[in-house]
């Protein structure tokens, strides 16, 4: 695989910080955009912004069929069955607030179990703890091991018949831990119960098939995935989604209003209230063709070696400690160094032009279960490089140098 | 000194600086030096919201003048709280209520400021401004 050649295809990899070359490893919070979503915007906007699904003009048409050949994409890209299942959401966290709006306040009722695990970000615990509020549902947390893998032991002590609803994430923000979801799934239908998949960190990553996983839904985001911000996506079968009342009100969700009574439109756009995000739904699609065009067996070696390498580096300072050594990881390498604050680490970092997230990752509880305040994390991409690690080796160095 | 003579002092500090690490160092140094804070003062209401790191701030009302303590987990931050507090400490609230803190800008800390949720300088200032506010109004009752 021709990394020079990814980079290329990314425009902001040029960018300089303070006379430095960017080194980004950021890439869990948002991964850079190629030229091709960058120019799909800019076209949008130049050459046929219109409102769609209305408009019986010829911009109107152009913006219509490129929003709905985006929702034919991901269908394609998730294996989905139809472009029914597929709904255009704000993003991950809008697509958790969705279901358990719509089917956890109609179907799960007064003592029924939810399952999320220890690993989860804020907006997979924060949703259902509302809807538990509301509806007297009980949230149950499934505990992780030192090395940051769910305790599949007491998954299987907690999952019970009272359980109605498991929501867990793919691939854990905070630590990389890719979940055995195929278990989860099997053992939740086993019981009854319906499975979401928080999926943000895990699209990028990991081949997603929601028929072979046979998921309920799978949520995820396109700015996670090389595609514009404030989009996303929530997969969810025909059967349930046609079951669940709409969430929000409003135009393009409707069949026929008048002030009696409204009766609402089919799927997909029962879920998708008012002017969607034309542009960055329609941009979405150019990310889909690029992260589709390349080799993926290849990608994945590439970030698996950046992975190891990374965490060998890492091991060999003294004083740095990994946390989160699952038996499977995507490419983030989340760590502590003795002695010095997380934020500490960041902001000598980001003087030498390395961008890396500190704190606690919006995964409060998890941090709470190793005890630390937060964690350095660099996540990687397709178009990170060995000697950008070598850079963020000697960065430590000198972070070291500076406050050890 | 008022609030601005010791702002241009900082900023004549940092002009001394030849490069970036030379700054970071001197504000480690400021941080490491700061006047430990009373634990007993390091209460969950004295918490600083907004920071990434945990920030305690406390003040003290004599004299007519507001003497501040605080303390940080992480060290650059405790190093930008030190400063903080040796350009408004031991003032009187009306001139940290009217203070422009423009050295912040001047000597390249701007970032700091903009960053509210990860670094909570602004969050420190705004905690500065409030005590003043606070004792004032009970000043003129």
């Amino acid at each position: 695989m021709d990394v020079n050649k990814i980079r290329a295809d990314f425009p902001i990899l040029e960018t300089e910080v303070l006379g430095k070359k960017l080194v980004y490893f950021d890439n869990a919070a948002t991964t850079q955009k190629p030229k091709a979503v960058i120019d799909a915007l800019k076209d949008y906007y130049d050459s046929y912004n219109a409102n769609i699904h209305r408009g019986i003009h010829y911009l109107a048409e152009k913006a219509t069929a490129a929003f709905e050949a985006t929702r034919t994409s991901v269908k394609d890209f998730l294996n989905a069955s139809s472009t029914e299942e597929i709904i255009f959401t704000y993003g991950t966290t809008d697509g958790i607030n969705l279901v358990a709006n719509t089917y956890g306040r109609k179907f799960l009722k007064e003592g029924d179990e939810i399952l999320i695990s220890t690993l989860e970000h804020h907006s997979n615990i924060v949703p259902w703890q509302m809807l538990c509020e509301a509806n007297g549902c009980v949230l149950k947390v499934i505990p992780i091991d030192d090395n940051g893998d769910i305790i599949l032991e007491a998954f299987d002590k907690l999952i019970s018949e009272k359980t109605k609803f498991v929501s867990v994430v793919h691939v854990s923000n905070a630590l990389g831990t890719i979940n055995p979801i195929e278990y989860i799934i099997e053992k939740a239908h086993a019981v009854g119960a319906k499975v979401l998949i928080d999926g943000a960190q895990a699209s990028s990553h990991i081949k997603i098939d929601v028929q072979v996983l046979d998921v309920d839904f799978y949520v995820l985001s396109a700015h996670k995935l090389f595609g514009p911000t404030g989009m996303g996506v929530l997969y969810g079968k025909k059967a349930l989604l046609e079951a669940m009342p709409p969430w929000r009100g409003g135009g393009e969700m409707i069949k026929e209003v008048t002030f009696e009574k409204t009766t609402f439109a089919d799927l997909p756009y029962k879920f998708e209230a008012g002017t969607p995000n034309i542009a960055d739904v329609v941009a979405f699609k150019s990310a889909l063709d690029y992260f589709n065009s390349l080799d993926h067996a290849a990608l994945k070696d590439h970030e698996d070696e950046l992975l190891a390498y990374a965490t060998k580096k890492l091991q060999e300072i003294e004083g740095v400690k990994i946390v989160g050594q699952a038996k499977n990881k995507v490419s983030v390498v989340s760590f502590i160094m003795d002695g010095i604050h997380p934020q500490d680490v960041g902001i000598i970092l980001d003087q030498q032009g390395i961008a890396v997230r500190t704190g606690h990752h919006c995964t409060q509880p998890l941090m709470q279960r190793f005890a630390i305040p937060g964690t350095v994390r660099a996540s990687f991409a397709p178009y990170n490089t060995k000697e950008e690690i070598d850079a963020l080796i000697a960065g430590l160095h000198k972070v070291k140098k500076f406050l050890a | 000194m008022t609030i601005n003579e010791i702002q241009d002092e900082i900023i004549e500090t940092f002009e001394l600086f030849d490069d970036w690490e030379e700054k970071y160092e001197y504000i480690i140094d400021v941080g490491k030096k700061l006047a430990p804070m009373d634990d007993q003062h390091k209460t969950d209401d004295n918490i600083i919201k907004g920071c990434q790191s945990v920030v305690w701030l406390n003040a003290n009302f004599t004299d007519g003048k507001i003497q501040f303590e605080a303390d940080s987990q992480a060290i650059i931050v405790k190093g930008l709280v030190s400063m903080l507090l040796k350009v408004l400490s031991g003032h009187t609230p009306d001139e940290i209520l009217n203070a422009d803190l423009y050295f912040i800008e001047k000597v390249g800390l701007t970032s700091h400021l903009a960053q509210t949720r990860s670094n909570g300088l602004a969050s420190m200032v705004k905690q500065m401004k409030t005590y003043a506010l606070a004792y004032k109004t009970l000043e003129d009752k």
